[in-house]
């Protein structure tokens, strides 16, 4: 009753305008990537020569990025889910801070962050050619993303009183680490980890200063694609790119639904 | 402490008001209710019942199913947005704005009539001061106290001269002690007024003191309506009986071998308790001494639990066995059965 | 206190932060102070004096800050026409459309960005069949302002729906009844109680607008914004101090308008 019809129209309209703005060209692309002549149009027939091609040409990329994205995963998780511990522990101004802290590198632009591990690292000459150096500008990236994501799973559980409990009854610290607070947490750290591949997998600002012609990444190879190869190799590119990213989409989706009340999903690629 | 201009008290007449939500469920049932002009009306029962939904139908937050006529005096509003229905409603919670101080809650009405400044700022410290808060007029209103922001949602609602008031749980939001003090100002001040006003509350002894007369809901009908007074003495049903105020009952052939009736309802204090030997009998489970009287948990021999209250100084304890009388008022008047 | 015990745990994360983020941004920010070759101030001097970087400056913040603010005017009413409806048949098939492209990266934006208003773009075909005029927006300002739309959007309209979703209906129920018609309750009651919520999904968008490097690199290195000048210092010049100095400046302001945007965001939580 207190939203009128025609702001109910009105609302309506501009929804599906901004649909079709972000999804038509997603459209686009996966026609074009599926079409044997995207100038000549849909006429000319539909094929997968154009997704063939990509596979020739930039497998290796594909496989890279997930590894990559799993090497992050792991140290993420690893050095995470410790630290969102510690600071659902610590409730106070220091770990406030530190929390502000690990978030830097999210809200610094990747660029200042790949020139800073250039200048800095960039001369050891095996981390330099190495997929290691790649892998440790997105843990920087997507280690603030599992922290909060577990951190709220974690306040919502109360589980610094599950722990005192365990603690009165004779636990030791690991025990109720493994026992009580990674359970507990287990639904965060699963929207984390959803959150961490998603982000890796689709990196580009960081991977494109810190890679190397023997270290390239699916992004690093989307952005050759565009410059180099014709409409078609691109889109084609883009679809498999984005078929990887559909089912993470779609379980990030189902557990921020679970896990928060609007559903809302806390994700920022590298722009 | 005197109002602008005196407020031309009208009736609100209901006629085969029914609601259904979008997903088929009924929150109303088809109910006709008539409120008197001048008369304040508490909607009473348990959460559910649809007195909400019933008090968002006279505002016109919800509209009735088709059939249904909503009038105030002889004005037909059914289809008259909320907005133009002219109705001074006080939200549950109190819903003040929290990006206006209290001065500009109070007046916004008058802001949305057109009101010129100055008449609304004359007009806003009246309402402050028949509130008594005129002190605090350009405070923040989340830097009010709990009772402070009922009187504040209460002024905002009769500052636009109301045709009805309707308030929605209007102290439940307070702790028990200020509700106490504030069922007593809003009485006074609901009599000064002469507005008609519809209150919904769950809390029997809230409606019984602030309501001329009671309706009483239960799962989307009108159960009873009437003078607190008769509520309490004539309950039309069980539920009536047992919302307002406990009602004890007790059946079966204990009951009957010596009342010679099917069964027997009673409130805590119409039982007399007596030494043993003398008609029915139960055994005392437990026993509460709560100053001005004591209560007694009872059962039956066959297991049926019921209370009792007796004068602070009766002599029984747990464990002991006495014989129950009924006073004579309860045994000349039985509920009528469900 | 046995709960600092655990302190110990937090080392690894802090660690790493420190070896690989903080102390090369240290470094970072020290060379910035360096004199580059054929100089003789330090590249933060030339960095705020040079008109070159300057327009390079303007131009980035003039745009992120027009994308911020057609974003927000875009999304307020789709987020409030989703917190409104939420039985609104086919709503969580919208709602999974308008989330997907959060997980795009600029690279790709820029390549969507180039199908839909490129030279074999729909735009400059239609424009072609309807007017016989090309249009071509992708490669200057227009597309990449068009691209800065398509990655925000997402972000904002979740933001903007949990603000919306946190607004008391009974608010605005009150002011109906005080005879406020779909406009002033709109303006009087709703709007200020988004301040908060606007204030900081627009500081958002514009740190992130700021900093976008994908998209633009994919447009176009011709167009003049911070980015695409510190990655032209840094590459083809070798100009390692000023490529620095401008990474300092750009990362110190999108971290303002972060801290700017949690903090109102906190401040929004907790009033509620």
């Amino acid at each position: 009753m207190t939203h009128s019809r025609l702001d109910t129209r009105l609302g309506l309209t501009i929804t599906l305008a901004v649909t079709a703005f972000l999804i038509g060209p997603v459209l686009l692309s996966v026609t074009a990537g599926l079409t044997k002549n995207y100038f000549v149009g849909l006429s000319s027939g539909l094929t997968l020569d154009w997704v063939v091609q990509v596979w020739d040409l930039y497998a290796d990329t594909i496989w890279r990025s997930y590894g990559v994205a799993l090497a992050t995963l792991v140290i993420t998780a690893v050095i995470g889910v410790p630290a969102a511990w510690v600071l659902t522990l610590f409730p106070g101004r220091l770990s406030r801070l530190l929390e502000e802290l690990l978030t830097l590198p999210v809200a610094v632009p990747g660029l200042a962050t790949a020139l800073a591990l250039i200048v800095s690292w960039g001369s050891v000459g095996w981390l330099r050619s190495s997929v290691l150096f790649i892998v440790i500008g997105h843990v920087l990236f997507t280690l603030p993303f599992m922290v909060r994501a577990v951190r709220a799973g974690m306040q919502g559980a109360d589980l610094v009183v599950l722990d005192e409990a365990a603690a009165t009854l004779g636990a030791s610290r690991r025990r109720r680490f493994f026992d009580i607070i990674v359970p507990a947490a287990r639904s965060g750290i699963v929207t984390g980890a959803l959150t961490v591949v998603t982000l890796s997998i689709g990196e580009f600002n960081l991977t494109w200063l810190l890679h190397t012609p023997l270290t390239k990444t699916l992004p690093v190879g989307l952005a050759d694609s565009y410059a180099s190869m014709r409409l078609e190799v691109a889109s084609a590119y883009t679809l498999v790119f984005l078929l990887m990213l559909l089912p993470l989409m779609v379980g990030l989706q189902s557990f921020a639904a679970r896990t928060t009340r609007s559903g809302s999903i806390s994700l920022g690629a590298s722009t | 402490m005197t109002l602008a201009s005196p407020i031309q008290a009208l009736s609100i007449t209901l006629a085969n008001c029914a609601k259904t939500w979008p997903d088929g469920t009924r929150a109303l049932e088809p109910l006709d209710l008539g409120v008197r002009a001048g008369e304040t009306l508490a909607l009473l029962g348990p959460s559910g019942c649809g007195k909400t939904t019933l008090l968002r139908m006279i505002c016109g937050l919800e509209e009735t199913d088709a059939g249904g006529s909503i009038r105030f005096g002889n004005d037909d509003v059914t289809r008259v947005a909320p907005e133009a229905r002219g109705v001074g409603v006080v939200f549950q919670g109190y819903a003040l704005f929290p990006n206006m101080n209290v001065a500009q809650n109070v007046g916004y009405g008058l802001k949305i009539r057109g009101v010129d400044v100055e008449t609304r700022r004359k007009r806003v410290m009246e309402m402050l001061e028949l509130v008594e808060l005129e002190a605090l007029a350009e405070r923040r209103v989340d830097r009010l106290s709990g009772g402070q922001r009922q009187r504040v949602a209460l002024a905002r609602a009769i500052a636009i001269e109301p045709r009805v008031l309707l308030l929605d749980e209007p102290l439940t939001a307070l702790d028990a002690r200020l509700r106490q003090q504030l069922r007593v100002d809003l009485a006074a001040l609901l009599r000064k007024l002469g507005i008609t006003c519809v209150i919904v509350t769950h809390d029997q002894e809230e409606a019984m003191m602030l309501g001329d007369r009671v309706a009483v809901m239960s799962a989307g009908r009108l159960e009873q309506i009437g003078q607190p007074e008769t509520l309490y003495r004539e309950p039309a049903s069980p539920f009536v009986a047992d919302f307002i105020g406990t009602l004890c009952r007790l059946q079966g052939s204990v009951v009957s071998a010596h009342h010679g009736v099917e069964s027997l309802s009673f409130r805590p204090y119409e039982i007399r308790l007596g030494p043993p030997g003398n008609g029915l009998e139960a055994n005392i489970v437990a026993r509460f001494y709560l100053g001005s009287h004591i209560r007694f948990e009872l059962v039956l021999d066959d297991g049926q639990p019921f209370t009792a209250l007796a004068e602070p100084d009766a002599p029984w304890q747990p464990g002991e066995r006495v014989a129950i009388n009924l006073t004579q008022s309860r045994t000349a008047k039985e509920p009528a059965p469900c | 206190m046995g709960r600092r015990a655990w302190l110990i745990i937090a080392i690894p994360a802090i660690t790493l932060f420190v070896a690989f983020w903080l102390l090369p941004m240290a470094k970072l920010a020290g060379l910035g102070a360096a004199t580059p070759q054929g100089m003789d101030v330090s590249a933060y001097w030339l960095v705020l004096t040079q008109p070159r970087y300057w327009q390079s400056l303007a131009n980035t913040v003039g745009l992120s800050l027009a994308a911020t603010l057609a974003t927000l005017a875009i999304a307020l009413p789709v987020s409030r026409f989703l917190a409104r409806h939420p039985a609104f048949p086919g709503r969580r098939v919208l709602m999974s459309l308008l989330i997907f492209p959060l997980a795009f990266p600029g690279v790709v934006v820029g390549f969507l960005v180039i199908l839909a208003t490129g030279r074999q773009g729909v735009l400059n075909t239609l424009a072609k069949a309807l007017s016989g005029e090309p249009m071509v927006l992708a490669y200057g300002m227009a597309g990449l302002f068009i691209g800065y739309l398509y990655f925000l959007l997402p972000r904002t309209i979740g933001v903007l729906m949990a603000a919306v979703e946190g607004i008391d209906r009974h608010w605005l129920e009150a002011a109906q009844t005080l005879g406020a018609s779909p406009w002033r309750r709109f303006v009087d009651i709703e709007l200020p109680a988004l301040t908060s919520a606007l204030t900081a999904a627009g500081a958002m968008c514009f740190a992130t607008a700021m900093g976008a490097f994908g998209t633009v690199f994919t447009l176009g290195t011709k167009i003049d914004v911070l980015p695409i000048t510190i990655y032209d210092e840094f590459t083809n010049y070798a100009n390692i101090p000023v490529a620095a100095a401008l990474s300092v400046v750009l990362g110190l302001a999108t971290w303002a308008a972060l801290y700017i945007a949690n903090t109102l965001a906190n401040r929004s939580a907790s009033a509620r």
